[in-house]
């Protein structure tokens, strides 16, 4: 096993997911299939080859500076699970940004 | 400083600055400070599915101003790349950000440190990003409330190497960069409301080692000053713990402004996964030959190039100049005056003198100023041309004039009858009361303390409401002393 349950349960709270019991077995494995398949791509050779990163050679088109306000607060505010009138509304999180 | 001194700090800082763009780094909704809360937000700021970003050309030009005025190297190629991390105040999940490609490399800020001692501090990158919104975890007792407007805000992040190496050279450096972003008029500036935010990675070493203590994060100083404080206190605290055989522990500590401490904030339990990766909502930014030389070219005067002009152009001491470049505002107000009077010398000392004091006293901005340069110039030649005398120009017409800004100098000397009288009978007679006033003064002048000139010219300028001319008072004075 090179997916060990730990390393399941680092990813799922990384992407704040939960898994116990049964589905954290059917999640290894899962991820230990994505992982053998992902090291068949390590048997390619790229020697000298660019990484793909970009679909195609496009490049960006900056946008002019100008202000467009295109929906109120209200609508801002209209698919919030939880809001007051004038704030969107989400439980304490006591510990710092992680 | 470290009391035992036997430690070294090694101090790195990273610098988040707020670009004074119109709208944000990828939407076009307002970044207009102070607006009612989540008023300023759009589908793309709040990340809604199936939105696209498009970056701000005035982000981009202004991120690569700063670069420019750095001296760092301008990365062509730019990718984005998505940090990933949970937090209410971050609508995507991710913010848009900068990895590999950081649009500077390289560069340097020179500082000057209170003791004139001159340094360079290396920079490591500077790269491009969008603002947070705003949580507001006090205001109710369940919920945390969040605002959106800020969130997308186009922002650089600047990084220094672990060049600096104590409280006085983070002072110094995070000056700098202010001074130059105010000049480069890319942001205001302004610690306090978080327009330019600065964290520092400060450890400390024996001196002599090579190696790095363990480092602290230490954040939330909205103040150049306290950005000096909390170095100082973080490196005695780190100092304190290896003096008595402790371990130093690598978390983020939060400085209190009040209590000048910093206190732990959070441990770091390993690297924090930012799982970074390309963003695929946005192609690569190419800079091109062009776009430099554009921006080069809308680049205003940096302040050493400033420097150096004030000093040849205008025979300014060192002093002068750069005490009038350390505010763009000042400088451009001394510009104006000596664009009408050859008095350079006399329009620094006005600029930095009375009218500095003016503004101080009434916490005002120089372009905030009553008065103009042309009205300043006038000044300067009624004292040239010897209608008035400095004293009575700095003491008696600059506060009428600030009482009716509407009038010129000139008119307002001889509606205030503030000429200077040269007519000698007029201070001869004046002379001979204030003489007749003291003279015991007088027998103590003759029996050699000559000092006491001072007192008499002193009284003689009094009596005269400061219309006398104080080098010819002089003169009088000596003159009708020796004589009697």
């Amino acid at each position: 096993m090179r997916i060990t349950e730990d390393k399941v349960r680092e990813l799922a709270k990384l992407a704040r997911l939960q898994f116990e019991g049964e589905e954290l077995t059917k999640m290894q494995a899962d991820l230990e299939n994505i992982l053998v398949m992902c090291e068949k791509l390590n048997g390619v050779d790229t020697e000298g080859k660019e990484p793909l990163i970009y679909m195609g050679n496009q490049q960006t088109t900056l946008r002019e500076d100008r202000v467009i306000q295109e929906i109120s607060k209200e609508e801002a505010l209209k698919n919030a699970p939880k809001k007051d009138s004038d704030f969107f509304r989400v439980p304490k999180v006591i510990d710092g940004n992680e | 400083m470290i009391p035992e001194s036997k430690y070294e700090a090694v101090i790195g800082l990273e610098i988040h600055v707020q670009l004074q763009t119109l709208s944000k780094a990828f939407s076009s909704d307002s970044i207009e400070y102070g607006a009612l809360p989540n008023t300023q937000v759009s589908p793309i700021s709040l990340g809604h599915p199936g939105t696209l970003p498009m970056h701000n050309t005035a982000a981009v030009h202004k991120a690569i101003m700063i670069g420019l005025a750095l001296n760092s190297e301008i990365t062509r190629f730019n990718r984005y790349a998505r940090k990933n991390y949970f937090y209410a105040d971050l609508p995507k999940g991710y913010q848009i950000t900068q990895f590999d490609t950081p649009l500077c490399v390289g560069g340097n800020v020179d500082i000057k440190l209170s003791n004139g001692e001159e340094k360079s501090i290396r920079l490591t990158r500077i790269h491009m990003e969008e603002d947070t919104g705003k949580s507001m975890h006090d205001q109710d007792m369940y919920d945390t409330l969040v605002d959106y407007n800020r969130a997308g805000t186009a922002l650089i992040e600047i990084v220094s190497e672990p060049d600096i190496r104590t409280g006085d050279e983070a002072y110094a450096f995070v000056s700098e960069i202010r001074r130059l972003v105010r000049y480069l008029d890319i942001c205001d500036g302004n610690m306090e409301e978080g327009s330019l935010r600065c964290d520092a990675n400060v450890s400390i070493r024996p001196i002599g080692s090579k190696t790095f203590g363990t480092k602290v994060e230490v954040k939330n100083m909205n103040s150049i000053s306290n950005v000096k404080r909390a170095i100082d206190f973080e490196i005695r605290r780190q100092a304190e713990i290896l003096d008595s055989a402790g371990l130093v522990i690598g978390e983020t500590r939060g400085f209190n402004g009040l209590a000048g401490t910093t206190f732990s904030l959070r441990k770091k339990e390993g690297v924090t996964d930012y799982r970074y990766f390309p963003e695929p909502d946005l192609p690569p930014t190419v800079i091109t030959d062009e776009m430099l030389v554009s921006v080069r070219a809308s680049m205003p005067e940096l302040p050493r190039v400033m420097f150096s002009r004030f000093t040849a152009n205008y025979g300014l001491s060192d002093y002068d100049a750069s005490v009038l470049i350390d505010d763009k505002h000042s400088a451009q107000y001394f510009e104006k005056i000596v664009s009408h009077t050859q008095q350079y010398k006399q329009a620094a000392n006005w600029v930095t003198g009375p009218i500095r004091g003016y503004l101080n006293e009434n916490a005002l901005g120089i372009e905030e100023f009553v008065l103009t340069p042309t009205q300043i110039a006038d000044i300067l030649s009624l004292i040239e041309e010897g209608i008035i005398n400095h004293t009575s120009a700095t003491q008696q017409l600059f506060p009428k004039l600030l009482d009716t800004p509407n009038k010129m100098p000139r008119e307002l000397v001889d509606e205030l009858g503030l000429t200077t009288v040269k007519d000698s009978s007029f201070i001869e007679d004046l002379i001979r009361d204030v003489l007749g006033n003291f003279p015991d003064k007088v027998q103590e002048y003759k029996n050699g303390k000559v000092g006491l000139i001072g007192l008499f010219v002193g009284e003689v300028m009094k009596k005269s409401q400061g219309k006398a001319d104080p080098k010819s008072t002089n003169e009088l004075v000596r003159k009708i002393l020796d004589e009697a």
